[in-house]
């Protein structure tokens, strides 16, 4: 009699594929959980915000130049409409991450190019983990320094020169978040550069430009949709940053350009109108979805292009 | 025609000449007391097997390893009489006398015009924009490249096909008015139509430069060298007329190379 | 020959000053950054350290047991909140005897911090044996004193314009020269939990908190990525599904923290009705937010295990399961719980999404459990930031020394863990 092999496993085989296939629902699964995420997201905000725009029409919301939602809580009480125009909170918004970008990019640019091109090894292994450092420090830490240290430095510099400056301003807030970010674009356009092919340098060194030449000319311009990518990503952040406006910028929804004025945010009015003695339904706590809608929506958008652009810049260099 | 040349070699000194040249990256030595004249008006074929030194030696000819922070050079290195590495010596205006055409095409991603202009605008050669744009049509066409792009100038100069990047990268050299031109395998990634587009182009190039060349084909420094100079394991084994080289080698090294025994 | 000019023209001089500026730029850049950092840190050590001590009062206290214990009970709640201040007022007037009027005594009474009589409290119930002996015990000051004796108020000014009395400060200096006021190590600020005085508001119902926060979070997030990460780079296949779930994880990662404080607020409170303010829902959201930093570095992880380890599972007949958990997992582990370790501590210092939680309530009681409401170390910073008492700002600075070092030693494990398991292949 021939001795027979088995190569068909039968009966483990069984087994085994029920596990095996049991193990990649279960994988399956909790992949899931950040589609839900996203999908969570958007249904409690747009639902909330759907409410809110029963009651406030979206046109007043998007265009409208006055934000009091100090609506009155009894029906006798005087105003008790309130005005929820988005304007004045994204203006602030705005003002707030222009002058944190305004200081960023240019402390975060020309870290990265010196760490990427002039830092020895050494001095790079030195420098880069403690600029990191900038990066791990909470937002609750900026903001509790904005408002205790960096604002009165502002004010007192203000009265020096005869400037009559808030103690909650625009600047403070900006000043102390553009320092926050500066690891954040450093790291980014620190990727972008080193991405820039050593041949390009070569061929500039090669032929007698100097160093500075070098980048200004051939490594920045080349590497340009990549820091613009980091850029928009560092704006994002700044827009959606809340706990140093909540603590150094103010709550005066004020349609003002003025960095020296206090100035609201969006993220701000989220946490004051939902801090604090709520009721849940009334225009004013669903205004603070409303707001946050916007925000994700502004937050993506500028994600969304971001990604997109440095994804293209690194696959042109791959 | 051989002895003319030779004859040439002797009338003329050398645009440079190197001594006792070492190079260390960090402890590792990549280059061990080499010395080689590169006769002007000429092209010098550096030869051997990969990782023998060539394209570091050539580097050293215009303090492009000055680059590497770990790379160390010693020896003496002159152009024109002069020691390229006396402290008096700016690098910045050796190398613009020194231009250097590299081994994969690296056009800047900017317009063809702006490739070629970049030289003269950073070396402020040009007096006015005319004068720019003279210089830029004349290194074009002296790079054998200006009939095929003239009508695009301000197109990218990446848009180019391998080839026609890689003439434009000499264009690019040749813009900065150099004495001597150093190719690191110019041709490795080109096919053998532009291949021998750019041979030719080198052959003209000889009667207003001085090239050196790394190459790893031994059919090509044949045909386009008048000089070879064989490197192994970073030293220089032999160097001679290029015809006496592939013809009757001294070193048994050299044989072996030319014959495929190694490499 | 022809002669080349080598050296450095005039022109060539004008750029290489160029280039020295431009080096110095990004040198002062960087400069202006760090510069930044040490005076941020430097400020607030500066301000916090004092925190660490508090001004302590020695009176000679008798414990009677007609005042404290009438009725012989020995009963410890009883006990803890027996009627003190006359025991104290006592103690006082034994040390301040040439104090006779009653607006002295209320003045003297005032030296003392309101939580005194809890201190008292606590150290009877803990030792019944106290009561009928007579014991000189250190309370601690009120913030008023305290702030004296640190410096923080100036006896030079007017009298008007200062917390404390003349009267005040020559009780103060009476003290003093009896040795009776000192400033001690301040265990309270490491034991106590939230209060409105500032010499008795402590971070330990903030920490522990911070703690059950961080438990939900990582028992939540860490299996979570981990199996996301296995199946996107292990299991799944490319296809618009995959595709999907990192666009989504990508954009996640950039949505504003304060967002999915929203996304808690109205599903978890709102749809399933987790207690509101509890580590629970604040451990929930934390994790939803550190998911993609997670995913992120447990993938990179994944992806530096080599191909042939796989390959050498597969050719023993291990099935993709066997393999993948075998063999691939625990390789790529160390560098999975380094992301974890830097998502955990990104999370620590997390403050605006637990604001929309409700954990941003006065909470005086120490947490014991996911369940009990509670704060978290960044937000009792910002309600102790935007107090009005002067004696909070040390506290706040104080608090901030305590997260950051926390985070640091988060830091360091993570960069330990790094630098000792992780293969180099």
């Amino acid at each position: 009699m021939e001795p027979s092999v088995d190569l068909t496993l039968r009966h483990a085989r069984r087994s085994t594929q029920i596990k095996e296939l049991a193990i990649q629902s279960i994988l399956i699964a909790s992949s899931l959980v950040a589609i839900l995420t996203t999908i969570g997201i958007v249904a409690s905000l747009a639902f909330e915000a759907f409410r809110f725009f029963e009651k406030i029409p979206l046109t007043d919301f998007l265009f409208g130049l006055e934000w009091s939602p100090q609506m009155a809580i009894r029906k006798d009480q005087v105003g008790s409409s309130g005005a929820f125009g988005v304007i004045p909170l994204l203006t602030g918004t705005l003002l707030i991450s222009f002058i944190a970008m305004l200081v960023a990019t240019p402390l975060g640019l020309l870290s990265a190019v010196y760490l990427a091109e002039y830092a020895r090894p050494k001095t790079r292994a030195i420098i880069k983990p403690l600029l990191e450092l900038l990066a791990g420090i909470p937002t609750v830490v900026y903001g509790f320094f904005a408002a205790l240290v960096v604002a009165p430095i502002i004010r007192a510099g203000g009265s020096g020169v005869g400037f009559e400056i808030s103690s909650e301003s625009a600047l403070a807030a900006g000043l102390v978040m553009g320092i926050m970010l500066v690891p954040f674009i450093s790291s980014l356009s620190d990727d972008v550069i080193n991405a820039v092919p050593q041949a390009l340098r070569d061929a500039s060194l090669g032929m007698g430009a100097t160093p500075a030449e070098t980048i200004t000319k051939v490594v920045l311009p080349a590497a340009t949709p990549g820091i613009m990518g980091s850029l928009l990503l560092a704006i994002s952040r700044a827009i959606g940053e809340t706990m140093i406006v909540v603590m150094a910028a103010g709550l005066a929804a004020k349609l003002s350009l003025n960095p020296i004025e206090a100035v609201t945010t969006m993220t701000v009015q989220i946490v004051t109108l939902l801090t604090g003695d709520q009721e849940f339904d009334s225009a004013k706590t669903l205004a603070a979805f409303a707001i946050a809608l916007f925000l994700f929506i502004l937050t993506l958008g500028l994600n969304v292009i971001a990604l997109k652009i440095v994804d293209k810049y690194k696959k042109q260099y791959d | 025609m051989d002895i003319q040349m030779q004859n040439a070699a002797v009338v003329k000194p050398p645009i440079m000449s190197t001594k006792n040249v070492d190079v260390f990256y960090g402890k590792k030595q990549a280059i061990d007391n080499v010395s080689l004249d590169i006769p002007e008006n000429q092209i010098t074929a550096l030869i051997g097997p990969s990782g023998c030194g060539k394209s570091t030696y050539l580097r050293c000819l215009n303090r492009m390893n000055d680059t590497i922070s770990i790379c160390k050079v010693t020896g003496d290195i002159r152009f024109a009489g002069q020691d390229i590495h006396d402290k008096k010596v700016d690098v910045v205006a050796l190398r613009a006398r020194i231009g250097m055409v590299f081994q994969k095409a690296n056009p800047f991603p900017k317009s063809i015009f702006e490739n070629v202009a970049y030289g003269p605008r950073i070396h402020d050669l040009a007096d006015n924009k005319d004068h720019l744009k003279d210089i830029v049509i004349t290194s074009l066409k002296r790079a054998g490249l200006y009939d095929e792009v003239s009508d695009r100038l301000d197109e990218s100069g990446t848009g180019l096909s391998g080839g026609q990047q890689q003439r434009l990268c000499i264009a690019r050299a040749i813009a900065v008015d150099p004495q001597v031109i150093l190719m690191d395998e110019p041709c490795s990634a080109l096919d053998p139509i532009a291949t021998a587009v750019i041979e030719d182009l080198m052959e003209q190039m000889r009667e207003k430069y001085t090239i050196v060349t790394v190459t790893h084909s031994m059919a090509q420094a044949a045909r386009i060298s008048q000089k070879t100079a064989f490197f192994h394991l970073g030293t220089l084994v032999e160097v001679g007329a290029t015809e006496k080289i592939f013809t009757n080698p001294e070193d048994q090294r050299t044989q072996n190379y030319i014959s495929g025994k190694i490499g | 020959m022809t002669e080349y000019a080598l050296t450095t023209s005039p022109s060539l001089k004008r750029r290489h000053a160029k280039e020295a500026r431009f080096k110095w730029c990004g040198r002062i850049a960087i400069m202006i950054a760090l510069g930044f950092l040490v005076l941020m840190f430097s400020a607030i050590i500066f301000r916090g350290m004092g925190a660490f001590q508090q001004t302590k009062i020695s009176l000679e206290v008798t414990f009677s047991e007609l005042i404290i214990d009438p009725s012989s009970a020995r009963d410890p709640q009883e006990l803890a909140r027996a009627n003190y201040k006359p025991v104290l007022t006592a103690a006082l007037a034994k040390t301040f005897p040439n104090v006779t009027d009653r607006n002295g005594k209320k003045r003297l009474y005032k030296l003392l911090s309101s939580g005194a009589v809890f201190e008292m409290g606590k150290l009877v119930s803990d030792n019944p044996d106290l009561i009928g002996t007579s014991q000189t015990i250190w309370l601690s000051a009120s913030s008023e004193v305290d702030l004296f004796m640190k410096g923080k108020i100036d006896a030079s000014l007017d009298e008007n314009l200062r917390r404390l009395s003349d009267a005040d400060i020559a009780y103060i200096k009476t003290l003093k020269s009896g040795g009776m006021i000192k400033k001690k190590f301040n265990t309270a600020f490491f034991t106590n939990g939230d209060s409105r005085e500032p010499e008795m508001a402590g971070i330990l119902g903030a920490a522990l908190g911070s703690f059950f926060s961080l438990l939900v979070c990582f028992g939540i997030a860490f299996p979570l990525g981990i199996m996301t990460a296995v199946y996107l780079e292990e299991y799944a296949r490319k296809s618009k599904l995959t595709d999907l779930i990192e666009v989504n994880i990508n954009n996640l990662a950039a949505v504003p923290s304060i967002v999915f404080g929203l996304l808690g607020l109205s599903i978890f409170l709102g749809v399933f009705h987790i207690p509101r303010s509890t580590p629970l829902v604040g451990g929930m959201v934390l994790a939803l937010m550190t998911l993609p930093t997670i995913i992120i570095a447990a993938r990179a992880s994944l992806r530096s295990v080599p191909h042939s380890i796989r390959q050498a599972a597969y050719g023993l007949g291990a099935s993709k399961t066997q393999t993948t958990f075998h063999h691939v997992v625990p390789l790529a582990m160390p560098g999975m719980l380094t992301g974890t370790i830097l998502g955990m501590a990104q999370a620590l210092g997390e403050t605006a999404p637990l604001l929309m939680i409700g954990m941003v309530a006065f909470i005086v009681d120490i947490p014991h459990g996911v369940t009990d409401a509670a704060t978290s170390l960044p937000v009792q910073i910002f309600l102790w930031a935007d107090s009005p008492e002067k004696g909070f700002v040390e506290r706040t600075s104080a608090a901030i020394i305590v997260l950051l070092m926390f985070l640091i030693l988060m830091n360091l494990l993570a960069v330990f863990l790094r630098k000792k398991l992780e293969r180099r292949w």
